[in-house]
């Protein structure tokens, strides 16, 4: 068994699936917050019952993400320890920040939100949440900076002497322009999940209510459930907007950062679209059939100039083919490779990724995002002038509320799936090959151990999350209350909120 | 290349993991005496709740201890955590069932539910204060680590890492945080759990005096720096006088538990604690991780350090972000500082009588 190809397994496995739960817990920290500020500041009882809800939502996913989270902080050295030691002096700043300034902030603050309810003043309570989303956001950043360097080093140099990496510029590492279009793309992603789940959780339950009631439009209904009917109502539409104002900027940000791969990973470029002699101009392939490599098409459907454009903003560019491009790294790294990591690494040294995952991964993230828009805009117009969704297209309706949170979860997946895969061989593009950074001491078959159980651990937690997720979300809104009726001054109050 | 920014972030990595135990210590405690101290589902509920909004903090100085040798020590990071690899493993899944543990447990209605997380809870506080405790030891005692700053995992290294005085260490950190936590419990709630932590304590706390004892003096005379006679080791002057606040800090635990004074034995549970890992970096030092095949081979703070202009960049964080990071925990304590009874704990509304039905299409 190969240790590298295990390590890597391991690493694809635990990643993908922490995120799962970080997009979601990103955008539901920020939707929330914007739901109790709605309250705070209209007193309107809808809101709240939104925030309680979907804060509920937020918690059982926030937990799961930060116990996935620790396995990321310490897989490098367990399972990459050459990788630590060639580039710890500039990886490893971002991630202390990251623990420093965002961990903490989300940990200590969601507590407060948590637990402070009957004893902070609500001003402070709501600052809590926003503190917490801020956190996330901060994490992002971080994480995203690191992982830009394994992309594009920038603001270092190569220590012979130490036989390391060591950063020379902090600000060159935290300004990457691999880093300036990841972020927004990235976090925008986020935001679309976040959007989309809470218009698919709260489309649901109007579905029910129109169900269960037979009407056709709010004004129909009256009592608790046109109170009911009225908040799914909001939330609904509000979560279609953020998906779409954020599916928005993720076209507008993945554009651009299809440039700035274009200009610093063309290899990854090349492989996004199957493209091994160099075209000018090249087309996109929605779809192909062909040998499992690429390597030759036996049916494709065109559009022509689509990948110039993307590549080089131009309909008539230049996009370099991935046999071009390897003879160049050949010329360009394997010397180097030879000399600092031996002969093994060097005649092993592809430089080309695994071309039909980054082919249909990158189709992927972008069909799935562009059908999670679509289903935003369609629900928006089904839900003009108060309308209840259609009985008659009932099954429709379930059908894209089911869909919608999943579409950008898995587009986020692809994406990412996509970018790592994309770099490969390299660990660091052009600095360190995958195959020279594992943990040398490690034998193949402790990662193989440790790889099976994370992820039975893994299995059984999902199953657990996906019940407890589903079960919240059918149980719906707590009924509504004309006065918030906590006794918040007397100090022998039980807590309303407690484990 | 200066050697002073090692040496100061050779501190703070001291700083982190002590401020790690210190307050997960506790957590890890309440953990573990969740079946010992609660007779019904209520007195659970107080108990985790004494800890509810703090444990997930306390466990951020784990990740930043983590993060931050990552970036100051990346040689140590590597060699520790490819080195200790199934320990390390068993932590971590110990960690996540314990932090899921904490918040599924009350999502649900039902007995059979509750119990099944609270085992979770109480085995991955015990699971991870053991492995914790052993590597500790292993790290004072030090590890096999070869000329390629590397340590060679054979088969059966996992029980490899068990010598007697690992096991002490392991021991130890089970007894320490089974007192500190009942300190902790004593002082965070009333009634009868309040009583029974105290008679808890009263009775582990005289084990822990001797286990910290033997542990100290086994460390300090055997494997330190110092006893070992590495070059720039530190001077007795910084090890017994830790070794004996260590041991005086349980001391002045067991005297004021017995004597109904809860905060000043916590605040000794807090200081031994602290002292202890005090003398273990600093018998560490100037080795960050002692090789057992040739001391020539140990990684020490000046080699395995990150380059002087990273630690210059961390520093800066460090002390511009820390202050902030102390002062909001402190406050989470303050606004969180009134004890609990089981009369704090809200009556679990009945589960409902049916799920809603299903609406697919």
């Amino acid at each position: 068994m190969d240790p590298v190809l295990l390590a890597r397994w391991q690493f694809g496995i635990t990643t993908v699936y922490h995120f799962f739960f970080v997009p979601l817990t990103i955008s539901l920290a920020l939707l929330v917050a914007v739901m109790q500020t709605a309250h705070y500041r209209t007193g309107k009882d809808a809101y709240r019952r939104l925030t309680d809800f979907f804060g509920k939502l937020f918690l059982i996913n926030f937990a799961m993400g930060v116990v996935t989270g620790i396995v990321q902080e310490f897989q490098f050295g367990m399972n990459w320890s050459e990788y630590s030691r060639m580039v710890g002096d500039i990886f490893g700043a971002p991630l202390a920040l990251e623990a420093l300034l965002a961990f903490f902030m989300e940990s200590t603050f969601l507590g407060l939100w948590i637990f402070g309810r009957d004893r902070l003043p609500k001003a402070v309570h709501l600052a809590s949440i926003w503190l917490a989303a801020i956190g996330t956001v901060l994490s992002s950043l971080f994480i995203l900076v690191a992982n830009s360097f394994m992309q594009h080093p920038v603001g270092f140099t190569f220590n012979e002497a130490r036989g390391r990496a060591e950063m020379t510029d902090f600000w060159a590492v935290l300004t990457n322009p691999v880093a300036l279009v990841t972020i927004p793309h990235t976090l925008m992603a986020a935001y679309m999940v976040g959007g989309a789940f809470v218009m698919g959780v709260a489309g649901w339950h109007l579905l029910r209510i129109a169900r269960t009631s037979g009407a056709r439009n709010r004004s129909e209904l009256e009592g608790q459930q046109a109170e009911d009917a009225s908040a799914y109502g909001w939330a609904t539409k509000f979560g279609a907007w953020v998906m779409i104002a954020s599916g928005a900027l993720v076209i507008f940000s993945g554009d651009l950062q299809g440039k700035v791969m274009t200009d610093v990973q063309p290899m990854k470029m090349a492989a996004a679209e199957a493209i091994w002699e160099t075209e000018t101009p090249a087309s996109f392939s929605i779809f192909t059939i062909g040998t499992l490599d690429g390597s030759r098409e036996v049916f494709a459907l065109k559009v022509p100039g689509v990948t110039s454009f993307l590549a080089t903003g131009s309909f008539t560019g230049t996009v370099q083919g991935i046999n071009p491009l390897r003879q160049e790294y050949d010329a360009k790294y394997t010397a180097m490779i030879r000399q600092k990591y031996g002969d093994e690494v060097a005649n092993a040294m592809t430089y080309t990724p695994a071309v039909p995952v980054t082919y249909w991964t990158f189709r992927l993230m972008m069909g799935l995002g562009f059908a999670a828009i679509a289903v935003g805009a369609i629900v928006l117009v089904m839900l003009r002038r108060g309308n209840l969704p259609p009985l008659r297209a009932g099954w429709f309706w379930w059908l894209m509320m089911v869909a919608a949170p999943l579409l950008p979860l898995f587009a986020n997946s692809f994406g990412w799936i996509f970018t790592e895969m994309g770099r490969q061989p390299w660990i660091v593009f052009g600095l360190m090959p995958t195959a020279a950074a594992e943990s040398p001491g490690v034998p193949a078959a402790q990662v193989l151990t440790t790889m099976i159980g994370f992820t039975l651990l893994y299995g059984a937690l999902a199953v657990v999350e996906v019940q407890l997720l589903l079960r919240a979300i059918r149980k719906g809104l707590e009924p509504s209350t004309p006065e918030h009726a906590v006794d918040t001054e007397s100090d022998d109050a039980p807590l309303s909120f407690a484990y | 290349m200066d050697t002073t920014l090692p040496i100061v972030w050779f501190l703070l990595i001291a700083v982190l993991w002590t401020g790690y135990f210190v307050l997960e210590g506790f957590d890890f405690g309440v953990g573990m005496l969740l079946p010992i101290l609660a007779k019904d589902e209520r007195e659970r509920r107080v108990m985790i709740n004494t800890i509810g909004p703090v444990w997930d903090g306390n466990e951020v100085w784990l990740l930043t201890a983590g993060g931050a040798t990552f970036a100051a020590f990346p040689e140590w990071y590597a060699t520790m955590f490819s080195g200790l690899y199934l320990p390390l493993f068993l932590i971590l899944i110990a960690l996540i069932l314990r932090g899921v543990a904490f918040e599924y447990r009350h999502q649900k209605h039902g007995m059979g539910w509750k119990r099944g997380w609270d085992n979770l809870i109480t085995g991955s506080s015990f699971v991870a204060s053991l492995v914790l405790g052993v590597a500790f030891a292993n790290f004072v005692r030090g590890l096999p680590i070869d000329g390629a700053r590397t340590i060679h995992q054979t088969a059966g290294s996992l029980f490899g890492l068990f010598t007697p005085f690992a096991l002490l260490g392991g021991v130890l950190f089970v007894v320490l945080f089974l007192t500190h936590g009942a300190a902790f419990i004593a002082l965070k709630t009333d009634g009868e759990i309040r009583a029974r932590a105290r008679r808890f304590a009263s009775r582990t706390g005289a084990v822990a005096i001797l286990a910290m004892l033997a542990f100290v003096l086994w460390m300090n005379l055997s494997f330190s720096g110092l006893a070992r006679g590495v070059a720039g080791a530190s001077p007795a002057l910084s090890l017994w006088p830790a070794a004996a606040l260590a041991v005086l800090g349980l001391v002045v635990l067991w005297l004021a538990n017995s004597r109904g004074r809860e905060g000043w034995a916590f605040v000794g549970g807090a200081v031994s604690i602290l002292a202890m890992l005090v003398n273990i970096f600093a018998a560490l030092f100037p080795n960050v991780m002692p090789s057992t095949l040739d001391p020539a081979w140990s990684l020490t703070a000046a080699t395995a350090a990150s380059s002087t202009y990273t630690l210059k960049i961390m520093t800066v964080a460090a002390v511009v972000i820390t202050p902030f990071v102390l002062l909001y925990q402190a406050w989470t304590y303050w606004v969180f500082r009134k004890r609990l009874t089981v009369r704090d704990i809200p009556l679990e509304a009945p589960a409902p009588v049916a799920e809603p039905r299903h609406v697919a299409g």
